[in-house]
């Protein structure tokens, strides 16, 4: 399905049913989410990226507004490109453990102590919610910095332009 | 054969990276570009979750009854990057309306041919 989803999308020409695919996209992998067991990350993914993200190109779309079929045209660059990446992913992909196995190296360090001593330790039910203000609350200030960050610049781009029209009139 | 049903949500990822990253190279329109840049995110956040994936195990909340539980680590840093992935698009279609009210086209081939007059 998403794969499906994702190749409709370099097909398209058309700008707003690209942006909805878009939006289909997101929610697609969103229910792919909940079928890994991650059901925080499959409810942001479909707040965040199914919602928001399509309102936020819907609008920019609706400022700019442009209709004209795309074009294509660093075919040769682009299959070169793809290509080589793909040749390393799948020459490294032989290195991973089998999906789903419990006795992969990434459920071994961490992770357990986070199952096993949360519910002491911090007293929330939910797992995820623990570590990322809890174990993690640091990452997660780094990712308010970052989103505050974003905020400034998006208003710095924004602002200074309309600024500048009201001088040519 | 077992590379391909034993690792089959790595391939999926690698599959839709390699989408995301023709779709950023190929394509001269500056929203479809974002939109690729959104993909090629999303095939990163499949990958990671599907590392977390435990064979048997539910989503990570503590209730009675239940045992095995997926690794929340990436859970956790997957949220951050989700969080992080709507800032930088935000800043980037802000850019791309700066680029139209300047440029009046927000296609990268009519954006280099504008500048060339200009000069």
């Amino acid at each position: 399905m998403l794969a499906i989803t994702a190749i409709a999308i370099i097909v398209m020409r058309n700008i707003l049913s690209v942006i909805m695919l878009g939006g289909i996209y997101s929610l697609v992998s969103a229910t792919l989410f909940v079928a890994l067991d991650a059901v925080d990350v499959a409810f942001t993914e479909a707040a965040v990226g199914a919602g928001i993200s399509t309102v936020l190109f819907l609008s920019a779309f609706a400022v700019t507004g442009q209709h004209y079929a795309l074009e294509r045209k660093n075919h040769n660059v682009a299959i070169i490109a793809v290509l080589t990446t793909g040749a390393a992913l799948v020459y490294s992909i032989s290195d991973m453990p089998v999906f789903g196995d419990p006795a992969a190296p990434i459920h071994n360090h961490v992770a357990p102590r986070y199952i096993e001593q949360s519910a002491e330790e911090i007293g929330i039910p939910n797992i995820v919610t623990s570590v990322l203000a809890s174990y993690r609350g640091f990452d997660t200030l780094g990712e308010v910095t970052v989103v505050f960050t974003a905020l400034v610049a998006v208003l710095l781009l924004l602002g200074v332009n309309r600024g500048s029209r009201k001088d040519k009139p | 054969m077992s590379i391909f049903f034993d690792l089959y949500a790595y391939w999926v990822s690698i599959l839709l990276m390699l989408a995301g990253l023709y779709i950023v190279i190929d394509h001269t329109n500056l929203f479809k570009k974002l939109i690729g840049v959104n993909i090629f995110q999303t095939s990163v956040f499949i990958f990671f979750i599907s590392m977390g994936k435990v064979d048997g195990g539910t989503a990570p909340i503590l209730e009675e009854g239940y045992r095995v539980f997926s690794n929340p680590l990436p859970h956790v840093l997957i949220l951050t990057a989700i969080v992080v992935s709507i800032a930088t698009t935000a800043v980037g279609l802000a850019l791309v309306v700066n680029i139209n009210q300047r440029f009046k086209s927000i296609d990268e081939q009519e954006i280099e041919k504008l500048e060339l007059e200009e000069e």
